[in-house]
């Protein structure tokens, strides 16, 4: 099929970027979106005209590389992330406007990449256990009711994509943090540090400059892993219980 | 080139000198179950004040690096680490699936320390170390309660205790799991390990951060070169050792089931400065993974081999029958690993499966595009087991097949063709995980050590975790004991020159600008290597292929094309250093394929099987890991082998018929 794609084009993160837009005349649908942008860039390159600068590592959907807002959504129109969306989500004579992630926590570095090191510096923050190399008990010591389990893991297979704060109106990354403070939380393991690490970790997201959340649900909605909006409802509460104790 | 194809063990003296042998000298000279316990006490001790006056460098922070980077900053060490990718949480740890083995003997179901030690041998027939195996199979245990500490939340039973399976055709049942994302969960504790050290200031770690040489200073490892892949400066950092936890190589095929950034140029540029590579052709290639769909692809996508339990693999009887699956009939299909491997039919190990599919497709026999498939069928199941038992024991699995092949599997049998998966092979290290550069220590799959020929299921997570989490704090500590190393600095001839040979090679590769891309040259580097040193390798073929990426090699430097600046963000210059090193690593990799003139593992020569068609060892010629030493650019590598010595695991011929 033939589409047309927009994309923006930056330089570097002073530059003031631009929608640039080529024309593709032989995209197959079995194509994944990236390998369009691959084949785009092969063109690109021969043509002498820079290659479009975007991010991807496992291009298995688990890695959370990586990330574009396409006509307006982030991650495209399914409920994935970009590298597991396929041409087949599109139709011939389309056209395709992709950016990179909008928030001014994430700037942009180039083209389609951002910094994302804000995500990093949540979790050293308080996003873990205390748990030094050698000290652990035996694992089977403490068994974990099933249900919490399943839960924990649920809310741990957050891929620290962003698309959460992409695709959200107030630039918030609640739905990342709360992911976290609900996978350690739901953990016998977890519950020492349970207050502090809720008290840092939020703290944290307010100073990297992510906006508040005010339960629009955009969030869960663009989130490639389904993670849900209960998991903000949890963080809430251990965010009060906290502070009504008083700081950690 | 003549070929002489008188004995097995002729050398082939135009391509390849022999050297000394080598031989591992750190473990002791006690009983196998003693030796890592024998080792740990030996080991010299770091005072915790002297600690932070030591420094190391770890490069790669996937399980193998993150765990050793937490462990180490936690022990006081001033760890710098560095990845190429935005944050550490996304090294290719990250897209395992399958699970972790421990010997933990949950399910009381016979296993122990000694069978997951056996298994892992047998498994790597008979090309690994006892020691080391055994020292794996040691330490798998104190993983899983490390991981659990940390709240990896593993999948669990109703009772609340730890849930297992069986993994990989062993006999027990070892494998803890995450649902089907188990190197995610492990690698994000090791993640928040990392990143808390990181808050502690025990860690600083760079990411986008790509390291592209050693620097070896009066014998020892002092530091490494790195670009910073978002402004382009070339920056010097100095330690007194050297971690590489750097990954495997699979993208030497371009199409791996690996990520795309993954890479070897850690490695490849530390075997230039004297790193020996140990058995750098054993690779194994897993029979599952979603077939190539055109000539864009950019990468394979594994599928879990959970699903050759209730799979039945088949392809028409007739060749170039390219009737739909639902118009052949029943006596028209050949279910061949049920016909040929009767006892264990479609539960065959990976190579025997992936060796089966690529000669029916060979024969013409081949599904879909370009013929390089053959069908997975669950029509039987669905109708024994019901769709919903099916799908809830493959939901997920079905799902990522029919996103990426927009094909619905319950209706349509799947298409699976083998791909690359992971290296056996890497840099040779001795017991203590060093180098034969002194203070450069290699951990997880950047290192050759525990697997042998063959790696077992489940098994890698394990060893990268065992490397950092348990054995590097033992054996780097015994290492810096003797430190700090008199402090070098960016004028010592050492770092000068290894700065220069960075920069020089930018500027090369950035002044061709030639007329075909990196990725043309990566791709038909991986199309040579697929054809002549993947699934059957034969001499003939081997000889040829070394030929064709010589020339590879001279029409790359000549005619790449690598746009923009170095002092940039600049992902054609990152990948076509990258391939350059792929380049030169085909090429040794082609080397030891010819030398070995045995089938074993993941290595298969056409010349050496059995009446059966089964791959067939040599143990009085070959028993030995072969460890190359760098030749010099156009030199000849030189082969040092190590002889391997079997005193628990009696060596046996495996038979699967
Ligand atoms: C799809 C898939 C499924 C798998 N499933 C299983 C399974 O179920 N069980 C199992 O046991 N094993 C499995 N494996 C194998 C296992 O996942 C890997 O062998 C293991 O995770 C490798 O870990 P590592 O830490 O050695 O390397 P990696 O996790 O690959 O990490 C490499 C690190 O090195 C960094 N790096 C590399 N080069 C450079 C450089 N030049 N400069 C700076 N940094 C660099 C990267 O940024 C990264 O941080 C699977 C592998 C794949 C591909
Ligand atoms: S919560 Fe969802 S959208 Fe946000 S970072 Fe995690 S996986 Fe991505
Ligand atoms: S590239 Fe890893 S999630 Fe998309």
């Amino acid at each position: 099929m033939k589409i047309t794609v927009r994309v923006w084009r930056q330089a570097n993160p002073s530059d003031e970027g631009k929608m640039v837009g080529y024309d593709l005349d032989d995209v197959s649908e079995h194509m994944s979106f990236l390998e369009m942008l691959d084949v785009l860039n092969e063109r690109l390159t021969l043509e002498g005209e820079e290659p479009i600068a975007f991010d991807s590592d496992c291009r298995e959907g688990i890695c959370g590389m990586c990330g574009l807002v396409i006509n307006g959504l982030a991650h495209g129109p399914e409920r994935t992330t970009t590298c597991q969306l396929h041409m087949r989500s599109f139709k011939d004579g389309d056209v395709i406007d992709i950016e990179p992630w909008r928030s001014s926590s994430f700037p942009v570095v180039k083209d389609l990449v951002v910094d994302r090191g804000a995500f990093d510096r949540i979790i050293q923050a308080g996003g873990y256990i205390s748990a030094p190399t050698g000290s652990a008990p035996e694992a089977n010591n403490l068994p974990v009711p099933k249900e919490n389990a399943d839960h924990a893991f649920e809310a741990a297979t957050c891929i620290g994509c962003g698309a959460c704060v992409a695709a959200c109106p107030n630039g918030s990354a609640m739905l990342f943090t709360a992911a976290k403070i609900t996978h350690l939380g739901l953990l016998p393991q977890g519950q020492p540090e349970r207050a502090s690490r809720v008290l840092g970790m939020v703290e944290q997201h307010d100073h990297e400059g992510f906006g508040n959340c005010t339960n629009i649900g955009e969030c869960t909605a663009a989130c490639p892993k389904g993670i849900p909006l209960d998991t903000i409802s949890r963080l809430n509460r251990d965010l009060l219980g906290a502070l009504a104790k008083g700081k950690a | 080139m003549t070929v002489n194809t008188q004995a097995r063990t002729d050398e082939f003296t135009d391509i390849y000198d022999l050297g000394e042998p080598i031989a591992d000298t750190r473990a002791p000279d006690v009983d196998v179950r003693q030796r890592w316990e024998t080792r740990r006490f030996e080991a010299k001790l770091v005072n915790p004040a002297n600690r932070r006056k030591l420094k190391v460098i770890i490069v790669g922070t996937g399980l193998a690096g993150a765990s050793a980077a937490a462990t180490l900053g936690e022990a006081g060490y001033h760890v710098t680490s560095f990845c190429y990718q935005d944050s550490p949480r996304r090294a290719h740890s990250i897209a395992a699936q399958g699970g972790i083995n421990a010997a933990k003997n949950y399910r009381n179901d016979g296993d122990s320390i000694y069978r997951l030690f056996y298994d892992t041998v047998k498994g790597g027939d008979f090309r690994s170390r006892e020691s080391n195996v055994y020292r794996l199979a040691q330490v798998s245990v104190e993983i899983i309660d490390q991981c659990v500490a940390q709240g990896v939340p593993f999948a669990r039973e109703y009772g609340g205790l730890l849930d297992n399976r069986s993994f990989g055709g062993v006999q027990v049942s070892r494998t803890f799991y995450a649902r089907g994302q188990t190197g995610q969960q492990l690698l994000i504790g090791a993640y928040q390990a990392l990143e808390r050290q990181v808050a502690a200031g025990t860690v600083i770690n760079h990411t986008r951060h790509e390291m592209l040489e050693v620097i070896v200073a009066d014998d020892r490892a002092r530091g490494v070169i790195v670009r910073d892949m978002v402004t382009g400066e070339i920056e010097t950092h100095f330690a007194d050792a050297v971690v590489l936890a750097t990954g495997g190589y699979g993208n030497v095929f371009f199409l791996s089931t690996n990520a795309m950034g993954c890479n070897v140029t850690a490695n490849w540029r530390a075997h230039r400065k004297g790193a020996y590579f140990g058995n750098p052709c054993y690779t194994q290639i897993h029979p599952t993974c979603i077939p190539v769909s055109g000539d864009y692809q950019s990468k394979l996508t594994l599928m879990s081999e959970s699903l050759r339990n209730d799979g039945r693999i088949w392809v028409p009887k007739k060749a170039g029958d390219d009737r739909p699956a639902s118009q052949i009939p029943e006596d028209e299909r050949d279910y061949y690993l049920e016909r040929q491997y009767p006892s264990f039919g479609n539960l065959v190990p990976r190579d025997i499966a992936s060796r089966a599919a690529k000669y029916v497709c060979d024969e013409g026999r081949g599904v879909g595009p370009g013929g390089l498939g053959v069908y997975l069928d669950f029509a039987d199941a669905i109708t024994r087991l019901g769709r919903d038992t099916v799908e809830a024991k493959y939901g997920n699995l079905f799902d990522m097949y029919a996103q990426i092949t927009g094909e619905n599997p319950y209706e349509t049998p799947m298409r699976i063709y083998p791909a690359v998966h992971y290296t056996m092979g890497g840099l040779w290290v001795d017991y203590d995980l060093q180098s034969s550069i002194t203070g450069l220590f290699v951990t997880g799959e950047a290192n050759f050590s525990d697997h042998g020929a063959n790696r077992l299921g489940a098994s890698a997570l394990m060893q990268g975790l065992a490397d950092g989490y348990f054995v590097l704090p033992y054996t780097l500590a015994n290492y810096l004991a003797d430190g700090p190393y008199e402090p070098i600095d960016e004028t010592h001839p050492a770092a000068v020159e290894a700065k220069q040979q960075v920069t020089d090679r930018i500027e090369k590769l950035l002044s061709i600008n030639g007329t075909r891309t990196v990725d043309s040259f990566h791709r038909e580097l991986g199309t040579i290597m697929w054809e002549y040193c993947g699934m059957a390798r034969t001499e003939g073929g081997l000889l040829k292929a070394i030929e064709l990426i010589r020339e590879l090699r001279t029409e790359f430097w000549r005619n790449v094309k690598v746009t923009g600046v170095n002092e940039d963000l600049n992902q054609t210059l990152e990948r076509a250093g990258r391939v350059a090193d792929f380049i030169d690593l085909g090429e040794l990799m082609c080397i030891d394929a010819l030398h070995r003139r045995e089938s074993c593992g993941g290595h298969f020569r056409v010349e050496s099987q059995t009446e059966d068609g089964e791959a067939l060892r040599h143990d009085d010629d070959f028993a030995y890991v072969a460890a190359w030493e760098f030749g010099g650019d156009g030199g000849k590598p030189v082969l040092h082998k190590e002889a391997l010595i079997y005193q628990n695991v009696e060596m046996k011929q495996r038979s699967y018929k």
